[in-house]
């Protein structure tokens, strides 16, 4: 067994920093390269890229990266292991057996996770007892099923392990949990059984730590924020995970960004629900546990976190069609800046009214004054503010109601309060409205599926 | 006197569904015990009046001085569907740290 490994996070998500991964395979030495590429919205626009091309539907910048880092992975030995197969892993994965090839790289693993796309099953389950209702108000999913964009089931880091156990260098999944991207190592390389809960919850506050990218190293930090070095050249954190769970979370030397307490706390409290039931595929973590210690040097240890067993269930995510939204801004300068937005914006929900058009939401801020903080914004001195950028944005299961509004802006010009600029865009376009429909599921109904591609 | 929560914690928020979470710590073991005494669910709700429309659960981890919120009903629908600038609560933990609050002199 080895005596700690090192697991390096190469992205929060996908349009993180390009270059990140590639900072982490070169500037020191790592273990693992984990990369989460997939948050709920991406799950649709993925399934809508494979319905137009049934080759694609992953995300597209992994073969670009692969060419850059696989002959340092494979000559360091370094294992990858990514989400970013989304709805097509297979594709994903050939892509980059493609890539490999044209490298001339030779004896090369991947390991594909399959089995979390149940979009085409969905009646199926419904009949076998799985009623798929939305967690949150209970209904039953066929109110929503003809309108359905993708549905999957998220596994835990189990299926990467045995992808590992399996000889894999690449592991490419759909829908994983990001915190089993992190934990699945630490289980394969220390041989974690999977009734070590408390091990299994520090692994994935491990993950926690490390999904969201440089947001533990120093990024989108709401403390001493300008006292970060150097956050251009930000590194990206490292979990040095070992065989007791204990983990330290740090970064490459010479690289921008801090790693403190403060900031490694920071990333702990975000989207997190109630912190005694940190639900898992693979377990329940105790938040609440986890014990920090700022050991200087962009070094925090992380111990004696505890957890308990998993649940019966899978969570499902489905993401649906809801009608249509557009968003358009306009901006308008000093003098009575923000009563001039106010004033446009009277004068655009007149002429709306007037058209009867059919909105479910019509939404006003004022970029400058309350687009952030809402109604907890103090009334400003109209002499002290140099410009305000008057935002509208509309929903609606009417397109037609939708394309008007669009073309509703730019007239305001010519035909309303002066001193108005920032139409440069054109007329905002209806864009489609992805809304999420989550589940659980019985643990026994589906089964993740693992296949290996050697080159 | 009256000082910032800004002065005595950090925090983060995001998003769970149409709830937003906003997570605040603490920078010591004193400025844990006026958070957890000034920042009842209740005082937290009141505050956030108008843009938090459903309740406010608390959690509590003293191990990192800290409170976890859940602000419920608050998104405009949530992550895509909201029309919010902020429709993911990015900026709700700044807005909750500008909270003025009266403590004993030191």
């Amino acid at each position: 067994m080895k005596e700690k490994i090192k697991i390096a996070s190469g992205q929060g998500f996908w349009g993180d920093l390009i270059d990140a991964p590639y900072h982490q395979v070169t500037k020191g030495d790592i273990d693992y390269l984990v990369m989460d590429y997939l948050a709920e919205v991406t799950m649709s626009i993925l399934q809508k890229q494979k319905n137009k091309n049934p080759e694609l539907g992953y995300a597209k910048d992994i073969p670009e990266l692969m060419r850059r880092i696989l002959p340092i992975i494979t000559s360091k030995n370094i294992k990858v292991i990514t989400n970013g197969g989304g709805v097509n892993p297979v594709a994903c994965a050939k892509a980059v057996m493609k890539v490999a090839k044209e490298l001339d790289i030779k004896n090369l693993k991947i390991g594909v996770v399959l089995g979390d796309d149940i979009k085409d099953q969905i009646d199926e389950l419904v009949k076998n007892g799985a009623p798929l209702n939305n967690m949150e108000t209970d209904e039953p999913i066929c109110t929503v099923s003809d309108k359905i964009l993708s549905a999957n089931v998220y596994f835990g880091a189990f299926p990467i392990v045995e992808a590992l156990q399996k000889g894999a260098d690449i592991i490419i999944t759909g829908r994983t949990t990001d915190t089993g991207l992190t934990l699945a190592p630490m289980i394969y390389e220390f041989g974690w059984r999977n009734t070590d809960y408390n091990l299994l919850s520090a692994g994935t506050v491990a993950g926690h730590i490390l999904e969201c990218g440089a947001q533990s190293s120093g990024g989108n930090f709401l403390g001493d924020w300008q006292a970060i070095p150097n956050m251009a050249e930000i590194g990206f954190p490292i979990a040095e995970a070992y065989p007791n769970g204990d983990v330290i979370i740090t970064k490459h030397q010479n690289t921008g960004g801090r790693v403190s307490f403060e900031t490694v706390a920071e990333q702990l409290l975000y989207e997190i629900g109630d912190p005694k039931s940190y639900i898992t595929p693979d377990c329940v973590a105790d938040f609440t546990s986890i014990k920090l210690e700022d050991l200087g040097n962009d070094r925090v240890k992380m111990y004696d976190v505890k957890g308990f067993s998993e649940t019966k269930f899978y969570k499902v995510s489905c993401s649906y069609s809801d009608g249509f939204s557009a968003v358009s801004t306009l901006t308008y300068s000093w003098p009575q800046a923000l009563t001039k937005a106010r004033v446009a914006d009277e004068i655009l929900r007149k002429r709306l009214a007037n058209l009867l058009l059919q909105f479910d939401e019509i939404r006003t801020e004022f970029v400058g004054y309350n687009s952030t903080h809402g109604p907890l914004a103090k009334e400003l001195n109209e002499n002290d503010i140099n410009e305000i950028m008057l935002r509208v944005a509309v929903r609606s299961h009417d397109y037609k109601s939708v394309e008007r509004f669009g073309k509703e802006i730019a007239p305001l010009i010519l035909t309303g309060p002066p001193a108005v600029t920032g139409f440069a865009g054109g007329r905002p376009k209806p864009s489609e409205v992805v809304a999420y429909w989550p589940a659980l599921i019985s643990k026994k109904l589906v089964n993740p599926i693992i296949e290996i591609m050697e080159l | 006197m009256k000082i910032r929560l800004l002065d005595i914690a950090h925090g983060r928020s995001g998003d769970k569904g149409d709830a937003a979470n906003v997570g605040i710590i603490a920078y010591d073991d004193r400025g844990y015990n006026i958070i957890k005494k000034e920042l009842t669910a209740e005082n937290v709700k009141k505050y956030f009046e108008g843009i938090c429309l459903g309740k406010v659960e608390r959690f509590e981890l003293p191990n990192l001085r800290a409170l976890n919120f859940l602000l419920h009903n608050t998104l405009g629908g949530g992550g895509t569907v909201s029309l919010k600038h902020d429709a993911q609560g990015k900026t709700l933990a700044a807005a909750l740290l500008k909270m003025e609050i009266e403590i004993q002199e030191i």
